[in-house]
């Protein structure tokens, strides 16, 4: 089947030159003068293995996987088969695909790299497309009587500016003060429901929050919400009220 | 040389670009494309008759004055122009795998080389000489490269059939590899 490993004298070659596993693979192949339609794999692989021996850390994913794929198919050609056997297929035939479709990409990229050599070497003109230069504007044919009712025109259109009104609306923390301390005057707890009514407006729903914060801080009452976002339960502070 | 010549020798040489024959003969009411390939053919001629230090090319779809290979390197050493980049090996393969078999996904021209070919397909993208032409239908959608029309220009390509055919190439892929 295949030849015995026989490495001879491997020489040095930098692997930067090559573009990649199937560069290196081919140029094995070449080196060797064997067929690429019969591959010996137990001698290539070695070649192989020994080539990459000295990779770059940053290269090496793409000839390690190359270099078990190699050990793979040597291992399959090492099973034993039936002669007779149809169904059997090489287990080189991808590999011998892709090295023939790899190939080809060489020919035609060589073929490319000539054609841009001899591009490279010819100048075109060149000449950049300016910005387009607007005509300088005429120059301005009016009285003074005339711009002045120009300006009285714009003036006159312009004399409505659309401004909205921001109406201030001061909150009333002292008024709510009052009436927390008459409920908490009338009952022993409160809930914020006592406080304020439900439909009531953003000014409204700041000033009693910001009132009942104040007289917690004052030791006046105090606040307990059992859940987040549960309700609140105001108590009297017996202490606060003596004060 | 006829009017009509030296209106479109006027006309490429103004342009910095390749200019196709339609857009040639817009130049003049009465010119048609056959009149225009013929001046065109006219303007070559003299160059080539005359001496010129330019010639008239066919590239990238047009048509384009360029001067002569053997002024490349006085005129760079006078600074007056100079040569794009030279593309590495490995930019050049992934151009035949993408002119060959456009649209492409990274993935097949990643299994075709055998190795990463991201930051090759962003430089090539970025120097214009690819494209993203569309997405494939498998899985995330990959997005698909072609060739641009600068690509035919920077190769002196007219179309991408001036390519060599798969047929044409030295290797060519045999139907079943021998057995064993």
């Amino acid at each position: 089947m295949t030849a015995p490993a026989n490495l001879g004298d491997p020489f040095v070659v930098e692997l930067q030159q090559f573009e990649g596993p199937l560069d290196l693979l081919l140029s094995l192949i070449r080196d060797e003068q064997v067929d690429i339609y019969d591959i010996p794999i137990a001698r290539i692989a070695e070649q192989f293995l020994a080539r990459i021996q000295t990779l770059a850390i940053d290269q090496a994913a793409e000839y390690l996987e190359m270099a078990a794929r190699l050990l793979r198919i040597k291992a399959q050609l090492l099973l034993p088969r039936n002669q007779d056997d149809e169904a059997w297929e090489d287990p080189r035939a991808e590999l011998v695909r892709r090295l023939l479709e790899y190939q080809q990409v060489r020919e035609i990229s060589d073929h490319l790299g000539r054609m841009a050599e001899d591009r490279r070497s010819r100048f075109a003109r060149a000449w950049l497309p300016q910005q387009a230069v607007e005509p300088p504007p005429a120059p301005l044919a009016l009285s003074l009587g005339e711009l002045l009712s120009a300006v009285d025109r714009v003036l006159r259109m312009a004399r409505e500016p659309h401004l909205h009104d921001v109406v201030p609306r001061p909150l009333d923390v002292d008024g709510f003060i009052g009436t927390i301390r008459a409920i908490l005057a009338l009952r022993a707890h409160a809930r914020w429901y006592d406080v304020i009514r439900p439909s009531a407006e953003s000014w409204e729903v700041l000033s009693a929050l910001l009132a009942l914060l104040e007289l917690a801080r004052r030791g006046e009452l105090r606040l307990r919400q059992a859940t987040p976002f549960g309700s609140m339960v105001i108590t009297r502070e017996s202490t606060g009220q003596a004060a | 040389m006829n009017p009509l010549a030296r209106l479109l020798e006027a006309a490429l040489f103004a342009s910095n670009r390749p200019v196709p024959v339609d857009e040639l003969a817009a130049l003049d009411p009465e010119a048609s494309p056959a009149t225009v390939v013929a001046a065109l053919g006219e303007i070559r001629d003299t160059y080539q008759a005359n001496g010129h230090g330019v010639e008239l090319v066919e590239l990238g779809d047009g048509w384009q004055v360029l001067t002569r290979p053997e002024y490349t390197d006085a005129i760079e050493r006078a600074q007056l122009a100079a040569r794009p980049h030279r593309l590495s090996g490995a930019a050049l393969e992934t151009l035949a795998i993408i002119a060959y078999r456009q649209p492409i996904g990274r993935a097949e021209i990643e299994e075709i080389r055998g190795v990463n070919c991201g930051a090759i397909l962003k430089s090539l993208h970025e120097r214009a000489l690819i494209d993203v032409t569309g997405r494939g239908e498998g899985m995330g959608r990959p997005l698909l490269y072609g060739t641009t029309p600068l690509f035919l220009e920077q190769f002196a390509l007219r179309h991408l059939e001036e390519l060599p055919r798969a047929d044409e190439l030295a290797v060519t892929l045999r139907a079943e590899p021998r057995a064993i």
